[in-house]
């Protein structure tokens, strides 16, 4: 079992080792389509014997001795591990098939590294061993930078594609040091060792605490969040894959795979960031003009949604809502992908008028319906496991934690403070949904297109995700904890109507503006900045940090190193002092020996 | 006696040069290469099952007047840097076959070079250490002098000088060490931890011994001597001076100041760590606001430098193995970095960020992407060479040795974090600056030759297996350096 789980990891590897250094010379199609076919059949079989014979399967290839704590290249298969590598395997098959059609540019070094991003991914799911986990994460990382930065010509894109890997850095040392911590508690990297290891409090909430830094960096969540919708700079297949279904999900995967050390003042933490994270990015949602970045910002939004459903302590909504997401989130960006294709612009102020391409605007009409989280789609049942989740942590007894009794439950006030954002949150998905699918779709084109449908490997891979966007959910239905509960369901579903229902109306007078012209200016300029907070770290940590290095720069030309070139000058100047004596002239030699002859001698009577 | 053969080899190539007739184009290749082979032929017939204890060792009376003995060995300490020096001599010859400078003079002064280096790390007598430290400057200095950029004169005064200064206190403190303990071989001097040495002794020792070998790391504030050898040197002055001529200080710490003045190395290991950790944050920040390749990636040094030293001044077998593992890794990259730092001075006619202006990803794409690929090791991405030093160091200093203030070398690790994040900052700055963008050459840059691809295909993937294989490297230290901590932890 844990053979085939290396072989998911291994074959896109592989197909990206293969990309990399052969490069044209091999069909880098087949090379990146056909390996990442075989790892999603083999990761299917994994999965489908999960759940026919739930368990845990682990198998350790070596021990790395560090001379402290062992490093285990270890993997492990459980029934989360599988599913979501499943739900990774599936997004990565489509988009690679998509992409085929869709990039034109330097596509074998594009498919190579969207490859080994999907790897590092498959890595950090079935990773058995922090460290191992740290190295998945970060190789993310990189492949994210690099494809954001595929259109390298553009310096914006370059710049986008260092902001996302320096702040997703920034959270990453905090947990490389959140893994030190865990790790040298329990004498162990292993995650199975970690989590049944006795743990002080003090070392649970301080290295939890530092892993969600680097939560927050990956799932883009407040304060580190800022870095993803300018990643939008990157192609869409892209921002389906990495900036919506797969990497940005890893953060709240750790924290789904750790849950049971994570106590209640972290949990308390993480639900603070993900209210903040939820709410002002749905705000700002509304208020974007392109439509890459209304995902973008959605995105940001809904992985709170997830963080909020771990705060609140329940562990199988927030996965259920991951892999919902992963679907409908791919389908919405693959959609955009193709009417961006059409349009040839990302601005909604471009659009409308499409759905005359049946296949892009019914996935994407879906994948809408399930974000904001009506039925039947598959966005319905997650969302309202949440919420579910949320509001009996308010109104009764705490949900029960998963083999976890420590820290006890979430305070009062913080639960209602998620509790209440989500519902906020819920209302306003609705209405920036509806205005995204509004604008897009329908009026009258606002461009110069020509409006047709995009050909059959892009229209097929969108078709695919799409149903288990629209199906998926139903397995709340079946199951006993996730299934709908009637008082929740249908406060979400009235919030969700009558924030789309307003915006419909206020469309509906004139169709061809846009709904957001009824916010007042300052607000909605507030919102399209998304609170001016890029140029608060700019003002606050770019600049001091850009100064400092000058002032270093300058510091040690001007000081260090003019100390040392001092010496020199220093031993010139005393030399030449000295020379002076050296003038030869024996006479001089002579006064001195004589000089000296008469001290010594002085020296000698009155010392002794 | 393998030992001996690896020093006669490039010695006696040196000397063949007074010949007449000898000095071909492939002459330099071909005997680093026998060197290489010989090197490569110590590291599999090396024992790896005690890769604790001296192998190939060789002990002969040299002085026996004042004790001084000709006593080389090989341990899993001094194995990878062994094979490194030889590694990137040889590759240096190749680039040299296409690059200048080259020569008879050249070619004899790169050998007697690297007789001086892999002297240094086979040494196990003191004074003998001593000596092959000091053969290395020369050859050094004259590289620089003779071949380096407008301002070498100045540059290889500076590095001459500032070296010596610390050989100074470096010979006095191993002399210190040596007429108190009554014995100048290192193995027994390990051995004993500092036993009968009084702590004055050991602490005086340690200060002296340390800052000759701080002077060589670079230790910040002893290291403004290396941006200026570093832009002015040749191009495979640099290689060996950032690949190998560095790892000299850090290893003389790990074999000498702290397995043999261990009470000394205790008083002063906060002092080393605050000075590392100074450094790595200062050297990133540093690099920053660079704009010369060469310098940048000279001050990139001094912040890796400052992860090995943090990783000693732990005094755990951690971060000892970090430092190890830090040596190889920044030899094996910032030599790859150096060489190509070389390529483009050579294509675009300038070191300068500014002047090289952008679009070297279409210009010339191999050349763009393997820079990328140095960059991005050198940023310490996991999965490459430079992580696990880095991220070991960091281990070590979250839990430093008993006796150690711990809340202080938390304070380290955290600035060891900062610094990380600021060194991926200034290598994306320096990739979006001259990899990315429009290129504003107009006219074409020529490819890679076979020359380069020959020099640098080693480096990039050992960097490569060296990080996705880390145990192979850590099992090869980890004995040694428990054994020279003291065994117990």
């Amino acid at each position: 079992m844990i053979g085939f789980a290396a072989l998911v990891v291994l074959l896109p590897f592989a197909a990206a080792l293969a990309g990399m250094l052969l490069g044209r010379r091999l069909r880098p199609a087949l090379v990146a389509v056909v390996p990442m076919g075989l790892a999603t059949v083999v990761s299917a079989g994994i999965a489908v014997t999960q759940w026919a014979q739930p368990g845990v399967r682990a198998g350790t290839l070596t021990m790395v001795h560090t001379a402290a704590v062992p490093i285990g290249v270890s993997l492990e298969v459980n029934g989360l591990a599988a599913d979501v590598a499943l739900m990774v395997c599936c997004v990565a098959l489509a988009v690679q098939v998509y992409s085929v059609a869709y990039v034109h540019e330097r596509y074998s070094s594009y498919a190579a590294f969207v490859s080994l991003f999907t790897a590092a991914m498959l890595l950090v799911v079935y990773a058995g061993d922090l460290l191992v986990l740290y190295v998945g994460w970060e190789v993310m990382g990189v492949c994210s930078y690099f494809l954001i930065g595929h259109h390298w010509e553009d310096r914006a894109n370059s710049r986008a594609a260092v902001k996302a890997f320096l702040v997703t850095r920034i959270g990453d040392v905090g947990f490389l040091f959140g893994i030190f911590v865990l790790g040298l508690g329990a004498h162990t990297f292993s995650i199975d060792g970690v989590l049944a290891a006795p743990l002080s409090h003090t070392t649970m909430v301080t290295g939890t605490l530092l892993l969600l830094a680097g939560v927050a960096g990956k799932s883009a969540q407040f304060p580190l969040h800022t870095w993803l919708p300018d990643a939008m700079a990157g192609p869409t297949p892209i921002s389906a894959l990495i900036h919506a279904a797969t990497m940005v999900a890893a953060g709240i995967y750790v924290v789904a795979r750790l849950y049971p050390v994570f106590p209640a003042a972290s949990l308390a933490v993480l639900g603070i960031m993900a209210a903040i994270s939820m709410l002002g990015a749905a705000l700002a949602a509304l208020a974007q003009d392109d439509l890459k970045r209304v995902l973008a910002y959605s995105t940001i939004s809904q992985l709170g949604f997830m963080a909020a459903g771990l705060a609140v302590g329940s562990r199988d909504a927030a996965v259920f809502h991951l892999l919902t997401h992963g679907a409908f989130k791919a389908v919405l960006f693959l959609g955009a992908g193709c009417v961006i294709g059409v349009t040839g612009s990302n601005l909604l102020r471009d659009m409308g008028g499409l759905r005359l391409m049946p296949f892009t605007f019914w996935s994407m009409t879906i994948g809408y319906a399930a974000l904001a989280g009506l039925p039947p789609a598959s966005g319905f049942f997650s969302k309202d496991a949440i919420i579910e989740a949320a509001q009996s942590s308010v109104f009764s007894t705490p949900m029960p934690r998963t083999a976890s009794s420590l820290g006890g439950a979430l305070p009062g006030w913080c639960a209602w403070i998620i509790y209440l954002t989500l519902l906020v949150t819920v209302l306003l998905t609705g209405a920036y949904a509806m205005r995204a699918w509004l604008l897009t779709f329908f009026g009258e084109p606002r461009g110069t297109y020509e409006i047709r449908e995009a050909g059959p490997l892009m229209r097929w891979p969108l078709a695919a995700l799409a149903a288990p966007a629209l199906l998926l959910g139903w397995y709340a239905v079946f199951s006993g904890e996730l299934r709908p509960h009637f008082g929740s369901a249908a406060l979400a579903l009235l919030l969700a109507l009558a924030g789309a229902g307003v915006v419909f109306l206020i469309w509906n007078q004139d169709p061809a503006l846009d709904p957001a012209r009824r916010l007042p200016a300052p607000l909605a300029r507030a919102f399209q900045r998304a609170f001016y907070l890029d140029e608060v770290y700019t003002v606050a940590i770019v600049r001091p940090a850009v100064a400092l290095a000058m002032f270093v720069a300058i510091a040690d030309h001007k000081v260090i190193d003019a100390g040392v070139e001092g010496t020199a000058t220093g031993a010139r100047g005393l030399a030449g002092v000295l020379r002076r004596a050296q003038n030869g002239n024996p006479q001089t030699y002579l006064t001195g020996l004589l000089a000296g002859v008469a001290l010594i001698a002085l020296a000698v009577v009155i010392l002794t | 006696m393998i030992s001996i053969v690896l020093l006669v080899v490039p010695l006696a190539g040196a000397l063949l040069l007074f010949v007449p007739g000898v000095d071909r184009r492939w002459y330099g290749v071909g005997v680093s290469g026998v060197t290489l082979a010989v090197a490569l032929g110590a590291a599999a017939g090396f024992g790896y099952g005690h890769p604790g204890r001296m192998q190939y060792g060789v002990n002969a009376a040299w002085a026996p007047a004042i004790g001084l003995r000709f006593h080389l060995g090989i341990d899993g300490i001094s194995l990878p840097l062994v094979v490194l020096t030889a590694l990137l001599t040889f590759l240096c010859f190749v680039y040299s076959l296409r690059y200048p400078p080259s020569g008879r003079l050249f070619t004899a002064l790169l050998l007697v070079l690297e007789v001086g280096l892999l002297g240094t790390f086979l040494a196990l007598d003191l004074v003998l250490f001593f000596v092959f430290f000091e053969v290395v400057l020369i050859p050094m200095y004259a590289i620089i002098a003779l071949w380096g950029g407008p301002g070498r004169r100045r540059a290889a005064y500076k590095f001459i000088l500032y070296t010596l200064l610390g050989s100074g206190f470096l010979l006095v403190g191993i002399l210190l060490i040596g007429v108190n303990a009554g014995t100048l071989d290192m193995v027994a001097l390990a051995q004993r931890h500092g036993a009968g040495l009084s702590h004055g002794v050991q602490v005086t020792a340690f200060l002296l011994v340390g800052l000759g070998l701080a002077v060589k790391a670079p230790m910040w504030p002893l290291h403004t001597w290396l941006p200026d050898a570093h832009t002015e040197a040749p191009t495979v002055g640099s290689v060996l001076l950032a690949g190998v001529l560095l790892k000299m200080g850090t290893y003389g710490f790990i074999r000498i100041a702290v397995p043999m003045a261990p009470a000394g190395a205790s008083v002063w290991a906060p002092w080393l760590g605050l000075l590392a950790a100074i450094g790595i944050v200062y050297g990133a920040l540093a690099c920053l606001a660079q704009n010369d390749l060469k310098r940048m990636i000279a001050y990139s040094s001094v912040g890796h430098m400052g992860f090995v030293l943090l990783g000693i001044a732990t005094l755990t077998p951690v971060g000892l193995n970090a430092a190890l593992f830090g040596n190889i890794a920044h030899g094996l990259i910032t030599g790859l970095l150096f060489f190509l730092a070389g390529s483009v001075k050579e294509r675009y006619g300038t070191g300068e960020l500014s002047g090289i202006g952008g679009g070297m990803l279409s210009k010339a794409p191999r050349l763009g992407a393997i820079l990328t690929f140095a960059c991005v090791a050198s940023l310490g991405l996991p999965g490459l060479a430079g992580f696990w030093g880095e991220m070991l160091a960091l281990l070590g200093s979250y839990q430093p040795a008993p006796g150690l203030p711990r809340a202080t070398f938390l304070t380290f690790m955290a600035l060891g974090g900062l610094g990380a994040v600021l060194t991926a900052a200034y290598f994306l700055r320096l990739l979006s600056a001259i990899t990315h963008g429009p290129s504003i050459r107009k006219a074409p840059v020529a490819a890679l030759n076979r020359y380069e691809y020959l020099a640098w295909v080693p480096l990039i993937a050992l960097t490569l297996a060296v990080g996705l294989w880390p145990k192979a490297l850590l099992d090869l230290t980890t004995a040694p350096v428990q054994l020279l901590l003291g065994g117990g932890r």
